[in-house]
């Protein structure tokens, strides 16, 4: 296998893209991935999406969007893992690429969810979930995440006002990120006194949908160089793990066991720690799954990861910057995309390009992104190369 | 639309119909084809007490379409005496208070509403709290 290394990037603001159509928005995030990287082809496209079916009535993005953006003839597929689609059509370029089969390969991925009713989204949403089992029994994914976290405060012993440090965070750096969703602080207050949405979980626990695109180019690590200013990022850990589809079937339903493994995986390939991991991209689609996604992969023990928020270790300063271009809470969560903002937020740290909001000295960035609630979680390392 | 789907799951919904694994003895529920504990072929029919407790709770304010008439309405995490924990609505609470470790027993009610009036109406369990009379 050989190593793989990006060296382009491209995303777009998240929003509601009225004035744009699915393959506008996905064309300018892998165009500008493109030009980061200063090609004009590539052999292979891999777009990450959840719901083009249903929220946009268009399937088959593949050769749509390769089409697009001028590469016709070129391999094309589209990879759907629920909200981790976007980081199974990365790890699917990776693996390409690390192959030998494929020499320049984009990872693409994009949702427009705002052309379609909030129903029919709400309801292709709840299609993460068990149809059979959890579905029927009206409950929403957003309730599903309600249910583990009431379950997480009754058995830590924690109050809301414990989770509030999270969403402080991701607002706090979405203010200095252009692409975001929002980009207003909050306070303390602002998070204990938002509406709740499914009791414990209020809208400050909850990550905005929107419409974006995010693309990243992966080439063969040999053929890159470091230049001043300008390091060569690889990939140099890629795990991915399953669990039940339904919460209810989990050993531990408080515990991510793929978010564990997929991590573990990612280690052992780096060779690291936890401890030296720089920065952290977690999925914080709700307060609880940032906590949760912070145990499993060895950053706070079970029951402790409200603490690492309580005491500012969560922050771009901190032990482990979690959310630091502002998450899916505040740069939003566009499904089907989410993985690819968080690997090219990643890159722009490694690059030391993140402004305001750079973690010092950052080498070493892990992302994970979580599919369903738990049921599919995929976990990557890049490093910057001196 | 989807009246297949609903009709192979009557047994489960109305009855807890579940499995007993042959090989571990473990109690599965909803029915699988391979054993979650063991990884044997999962086939020995088990019907379930309907009795268990709640692991965890939420209230649905925003009804997902189809159960709009309901709302509000609690559904919670149960876990059944057996072993198993089922995702479910807890019914027939009054003025009571839902608490985690709560005893709930299962009782068939309606889930959903398809379609308005000459839709299909889709019936399966609901939990209600233990010692509130005959259903
Ligand atoms: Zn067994």
């Amino acid at each position: 296998m050989r190593e793989v290394a990006v060296i382009g990037i491209g995303q777009t603001k998240i929003e509601e893209h009225w004035d744009k159509s699915l393959r506008e928005l996905a064309g300018e995030a892998v165009l500008s991935a493109m030009a980061d990287a200063g090609l004009d082809h590539f052999d292979a496209l891999y777009m990450g999406n959840m719901m083009s079916g249903s929220a946009n009535f268009q399937q088959h993005l593949g050769a749509y969007i390769a089409d697009w953006v001028g590469q016709r003839y070129t391999e094309g597929i589209r990879l759907e893992a629920a909200c981790s689609s976007a980081a199974a059509a990365f790890r699917t370029a990776v693996m390409a690429v690390a192959s030998g089969e494929v020499e320049v390969a984009v990872a693409g991925a994009v949702e427009k969810m705002t052309d379609s009713p909030s129903d029919i989204i709400t309801g292709e949403l709840a299609t993460a979930a068990d149809a059979d089992w959890e579905r029927d029994q009206g409950i929403s994914f957003v309730a599903l995440n309600a249910l583990i976290m009431r379950r997480y405060m009754h058995e830590y012993k924690w109050g809301k006002e414990a989770f509030a440090g999270f969403s402080i965070n991701a607002h706090a750096n979405g203010v200095n990120n252009p692409n975001a969703r929002f980009r207003s602080p909050i306070s303390e207050q602002d998070y204990v006194r938002a509406p709740m949405v499914a009791d414990p979980i209020n809208v400050m626990d909850a990550s905005p949908l929107g419409d974006g695109a995010a693309a990243l180019v992966l080439v063969p690590a040999e053929k890159v160089r470091s230049a001043p200013g300008q390091p060569r990022i690889r990939v140099v850990g890629s795990g991915a793990a399953t669990d039940t589809i339904a919460v209810h079937s989990r050993q531990v339903p408080l515990w991510l066991s793929a978010a564990e493994k997929s991590a573990r995986q990612a280690y052992a390939q780096a060779s690291l720690r936890p401890e030296e991991i720089d920065l952290f991209e977690a999925h914080d689609a709700f307060s609880i799954m940032a906590a949760l996604s912070l145990e499993a992969c060895g950053f706070a023990e079970p029951g402790k990861a409200p603490l690492l928020a309580l005491e500012g270790e969560i922050r771009p300063t901190g032990r482990i910057p979690i959310a630091t271009m502002g998450g899916l809470k505040a740069r939003g969560h566009p499904v089907g995309a989410t993985g690819l903002y968080q690997l090219v937020e990643v890159v722009q740290q490694l690059r030391g390009q993140a402004g305001a909001n750079q973690v010092p000295g950052a080498k070493i960035g892990m992302a994970q992104n979580i599919g369903g609630s738990g049921s599919n979680i995929i976990a990557h390392i890049l490093r910057a190369d001196e | 639309m989807e009246i297949p789907r609903h009709w192979r799951l009557k047994k489960q919904r109305y009855a807890l119909i579940g499995e007993v694994c042959p090989y571990c003895d473990g109690k599965i529920f909803p029915p699988r084809d391979v054993c979650p504990h063991c990884g044997g072929e999962a086939r020995n029919v088990y019907p379930f007490s309907g009795k268990g407790t709640v692991y965890s709770y939420t209230v649905m304010q925003d009804a997902p379409a189809g159960y709009e008439s309901q709302a509000p309405y609690t559904v919670a995490l149960v876990k059944l005496e057996e072993g198993p924990v089922v995702t479910a609505q807890l019914t027939d609470l009054g003025e009571q208070a839902v608490e985690i470790g709560m005893p709930v027993e299962m009782v068939t009610r309606k889930l959903r509403e398809d379609g308005g009036a000459k839709g299909m109406l889709i019936y399966g369990y609901k939990f209600r709290p233990v010692g509130l009379g005959p259903h």
